[in-house]
């Protein structure tokens, strides 16, 4: 099982979480002004990295919150884990 | 007293895992600038700490998230969630009656916490999870909270309809040796 640090409880079993998918993407604040490709970018149009991806986590079994997580999807390795409106870390490679 | 007439839902008792009885409990969620006067008006310091719990008398303050508080008091009384929302007359915060949605087991003896990592991934020794730890978590498949109330003793509160599968399985593990 995946050990996963949650910024505010500490490091959990894997099973306390849930996955909500790609990080850092803004709502439009004007979605009426967005053309039809806009909004279905918005809608749908998520990376696939094979490497680090930024995603949201939700520590759902635990503390409740969201909070953000960088992976590799290669390896499943969490490299880090940052509370919602930090910016996503610097990791070395 | 109404609550004397719902009935528990456990279906066995043994020394090592006891029915708690009727517990009072609300969920108290706040932001993080009124903690200080809300514990003023509560007469208990809710903890800041993550997964920390202060309790004063028969009322307990359990951290579940960093806006979030289970509050306990040993016994139930009709009126008490009526009289806490009295107290905080002025403040902003939300103050829910759950006294009727979960049910509290203790387990306690020599054999608790391995009883309990028959069901619990978490690190129950005392050094990873110290007493007045508590925080919401899984066993097996259902979610419950875990409070370390004493070296050897656990508050276990879990969902009402989740009961008899969770006592079903803590007996399972009392009875393996």
């Amino acid at each position: 099982m995946l050990i996963i640090p949650c910024p505010y409880c500490g490091e959990r079993p894997e099973l306390e979480f849930s996955y909500g998918g790609q990080a850092h993407i803004d709502r439009p604040l004007a979605p009426s002004d967005l053309s039809d490709e806009e909004w279905n970018s918005y809608l749908y149009v998520r990376a696939n990295p094979k490497g680090r991806h930024a995603e949201r986590w939700r520590h759902i079994h635990g503390c409740a919150r969201f909070f953000n997580a960088v992976r590799d999807t290669r390896t499943d390795h969490i490299l880090a884990t940052y509370k919602v409106g930090e910016p996503e870390p610097e990791i070395p490679a | 007293m109404f609550e004397s007439r719902i009935a528990s839902p456990f279906a066995g008792e043994s020394d090592a895992i006891a029915s708690l009885g009727p517990i009072g409990r609300a969920v108290l969620r706040c932001r993080e600038a009124d903690i200080g006067s809300i514990s003023d008006k509560l007469g208990i310091a809710l903890p800041r700490a993550a997964c920390r719990s202060e309790s004063n008398g028969p009322s307990s303050a359990l951290w579940l998230g960093p806006d979030e508080w289970l509050l306990l008091h040993a016994d139930l009384q009709d009126d008490w969630v009526s009289r806490l929302a009295a107290h905080l007359e002025g403040e902003l915060c939300s103050l829910v009656d759950v006294s009727h949605r979960q049910v509290a087991l203790a387990v306690q003896g020599a054999r608790a916490a391995e009883i309990l990592a028959s069901g619990c991934a978490l690190d129950l020794s005392p050094r990873a999870f110290p007493v007045g730890m508590c925080t919401r978590t899984m066993f097996a498949r259902a979610e419950v909270v875990l409070w370390r109330t004493g070296s050897m003793s656990f508050h276990l509160d879990v969902w009402r309809s989740f009961a008899r599968y969770v006592e079903a399985l803590l007996r399972e593990a009392e009875s393996e040796n």
